[in-house]
């Protein structure tokens, strides 16, 4: 057992079982005990007023204090530096800013948009531009990194919880024995320890938890997409462009074509601010139309449930929820959507949810910020006349 | 060709709720299910050995009832099935239940190891891709479709943010599963008395030779400092009257809101 209770000073007060997320405290003979359901969280330690619960991990202290500055890997595709990156920007110059240091960015892949990291708040870019940097390969980009972050030393490194960033940064946790921490939502400077905390949704977002990487450095997390705020812009802003080493590629991996999908690739539902989703209130495919229109309107994309997917009015690429996509948008209309919990997980976190539907009972009701009891035929197409009429005034 | 499919047993998240008062987990009649990439994982096993021939192993880490998800999947058809099981295991994060997958990997011995894309109580997806690190052996993540498998090569579509794309990937390698690719198949009778049946071993950190400072929680570098509810969402509001004047007050708040 990693904590356990000093009976000597234990009162039995109780104070730790509620705090127990997982119910693993219990009083016997007045005083607490911890059952085999302890997951080692820590939640209880500080919850004690007697200080009687001991966390024998003792682990604050030895971390190494020769790491310095935040790192953000920005990821390119077909040259185009993704806006996560900039998002990342952002973030990081706050968390530097805390920190007192300096704010790196890492480019692998040549971009004539380089620059731009630099005025979105870059103070150094690593970049390499060699050809074999074009597309994600996966064990290169690690190994590159690795070495860069062991001459270098950061102490924090984010990158973008997409395709990219979380298929290969895990691979650079594994080789540097180092914490990672998936898809951020949040990202704080612990005042005391000096720690980063990263703040994230688990359980299909039903639960928020704040994780640390006490010892190891750099601390390191995927961020999701969307969330960060960019900072500020400045055109004039000089930087420093230091090339990387190019290293061979394994070749083990080779992507022999970049496939688009027109159907599929205009589906990009992590990126889009604005979705426009149709469930089985829409009643057939056709009204998907109505949909898109609404959706060209607000310059957003089309989702939907797993109901109009199953019915066969849309392609999967286009499911939001439990099996299909966690989306974040800053507006999210659902559209003949219940409401049902796997819809909800992966749309919950959207800013502003308006929900359309004829039931006022709808659970999706429970989470929208507006909410219009009403048929989507009628008031669909009142909205489009709506718009456009506001376009042309 | 010998694959080794990583499943996990994970609480139903959709029954998954925190008491906003105690800032707890309700635990309460939460079932256990495989989790539900895992089921693509191991479909996916299926199909590649009725191809190819071969053998299929599954392997979990987790406590002794996890060993349910293992007899889940023998009833769908793979051969046998590992459990590792340790109190020196408990705690762990990704990083130090990669290192646990990975030694068990090795120690069976395999051309292709298959995970899914993530789990869904952690959604995490890490796992993969830092066994693959530790195993020193390729990964493609995100895998939607499988267009060619061979005793030393296959090839592949990965889903990524913006598109799809081909590879190609020499073996021994591993990858992750996305719901796209198949339709895990459900058990057959016949599977389910194999299940039954099935005598499945039990290993611990000795039986695969795993460092103490790399397993459980020891060997993890992140620490859960606290969990709590998700903020309640702002304020919420029905809006009244006829369609048109709903319409009129929504478009007016998304345009106040900097929506439109
Ligand atoms: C393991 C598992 C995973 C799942 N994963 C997902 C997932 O990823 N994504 C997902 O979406 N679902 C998922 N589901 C399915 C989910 O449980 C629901 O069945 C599904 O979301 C329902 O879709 P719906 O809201 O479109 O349909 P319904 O529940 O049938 O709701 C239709 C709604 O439309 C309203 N309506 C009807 N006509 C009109 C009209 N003219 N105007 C206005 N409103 C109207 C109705 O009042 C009703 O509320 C999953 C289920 C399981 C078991
Ligand atoms: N304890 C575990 N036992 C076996 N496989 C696991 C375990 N944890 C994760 N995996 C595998 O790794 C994948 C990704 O999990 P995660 O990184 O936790 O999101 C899962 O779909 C499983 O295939």
């Amino acid at each position: 057992m990693l904590i356990r209770i000093d009976i000597e000073k234990c009162t039995g007060c109780g104070n730790c079982l509620n705090l127990c997320p997982f119910g693993a405290i219990i009083i016997k003979e007045d005083k607490a005990f911890i059952t085999e359901a302890c997951t080692l969280c820590g939640a209880c330690v500080e919850s004690c007023p007697e200080s009687a619960i001991i966390d024998e991990r003792a682990r604050e202290g030895e971390k190494e204090e020769n790491f310095r500055g935040v790192w953000i890997f920005a990821e390119q595709s077909q040259g185009r530096i993704a806006s996560v990156a900039y998002e990342l920007l952002g973030i990081g110059r706050k968390l530097a800013h805390e920190l007192q240091t300096e704010l790196s960015a890492v480019l692998f892949g040549e971009s004539p948009e380089v620059e731009e990291l630099i005025k979105w708040g870059a103070d150094k870019v690593y970049y390499t531009d060699a050809s074999q940097y074009g597309y994600l390969d996966d064990e290169l980009y690690a190994k590159t990194l690795v070495n860069l972050i062991n001459q270098h030393k950061p102490e924090i490194l984010l990158a973008g919880a997409t395709a990219i960033g979380r298929s290969f940064i895990p691979r650079v946790a594994a080789r540097l024995r180092v914490g990672l921490t998936a898809d951020c939502t949040g990202l704080e400077i612990d005042k005391e320890t000096g720690n980063l905390l990263q703040i994230r949704p688990a359980f299909g977002g039903n639960i928020m938890a704040t994780i640390v990487s006490p010892t190891s450095r750099p601390q390191i997390a995927t961020v999701r997409p969307r969330v960060m705020k960019r900072g500020e812009y400045a055109p004039n802003k000089k930087g420093e462009i230091i090339k990387i080493e190019p290293l061979e590629s394994k070749g083990r991996v080779k992507i022999l074509e970049r496939i688009h999908d027109s159907s599929f690739c205009k589906v990009n539902l992590q990126d889009a601010k604005v979705i426009v989703s149709g469930g089985r209130g829409l009643g057939s495919p056709e009204n998907f139309t109505l949909l898109w229109e609404l959706a060209n309107l607000l310059g957003g994309t089309v989702g939907a449930s797993r109901a109009a997917v199953d019915e066969g009015w849309i392609p999967y690429a286009h499911q939001v929820g439990q099996t299909g996509k966690t989306v974040c948008p800053k507006l999210y209309i659902a559209c003949g959507i219940s409401g049902a919990v796997q819809h909800l997980v992966g749309m919950q976190s959207s800013d502003i949810i308006v929900a359309i539907n004829k039931d006022p009972n709808a659970p999706i009701f429970n989470v929208a910020t507006y909410g219009i009891v009403g048929d989507l035929k009628e008031i669909i197409p009142l909205m489009i006349k709506k718009l456009k009429e506001g376009v042309s005034e | 060709m010998r694959i080794i499919v990583c499943v996990k047993q994970v609480p139903d998240v959709t029954e998954v709720r925190i008491d906003p008062k105690t800032n707890t987990l309700i635990r309460e009649g939460v079932p256990s299910i495989m989790n539900p990439y895992d089921l693509h994982a191991v479909e996916a096993a299926l199909q590649i050995k009725e191809a190819t021939s071969g053998k299929v192993t599954v392997i979990t880490m987790g406590p002794p009832q996890a060993e349910e998800v293992l007899r889940e999947a023998i009833s769908m058809g793979v051969d046998d099935a590992v459990l590792l099981t340790d109190r020196r295991f408990a705690g762990a994060d990704t990083w130090a239940t990669a290192y646990t997958l990975s030694l068990a990997a090795k120690k069976i011995g395999f051309d292709l190891i298959i995970c899914g894309k993530q789990a869904i109580d952690g959604d995490t997806a890490q796992v993969g891709p830092e066994m693959a690190e530790f195993l020193d052996i390729p990964h493609v993540s995100y895998v939607r479709r499988i267009d060619k498998i061979e005793p030393s090569e296959m090839i592949i579509e990965r889903l990524m943010d913006d598109c799809y794309e081909k590879i190609w990937l020499s073996l021994p390698a591993l990858i992750t599963v996305v719901k796209e690719l198949n339709n895990p198949r459900p058990p057959s009778i016949r599977g389910k008395m194999a299940a039954k049946k099935a005598v499945i071993p039990r290993w611990n950190a000795d039986d695969i030779e795993a460092e103490e400072d790399k397993i459980g929680l020891k060997g993890s570098p992140t620490m859960v400092k606290n969990i709590f509810a998700p903020p309640p969402r702002g304020e919420r509001r029905i809006l009244e009257g006829t369609p048109e004047e709903q319409v009129n007050t929504l478009l007016k708040e998304l345009r106040r809101l900097g929506c439109l």
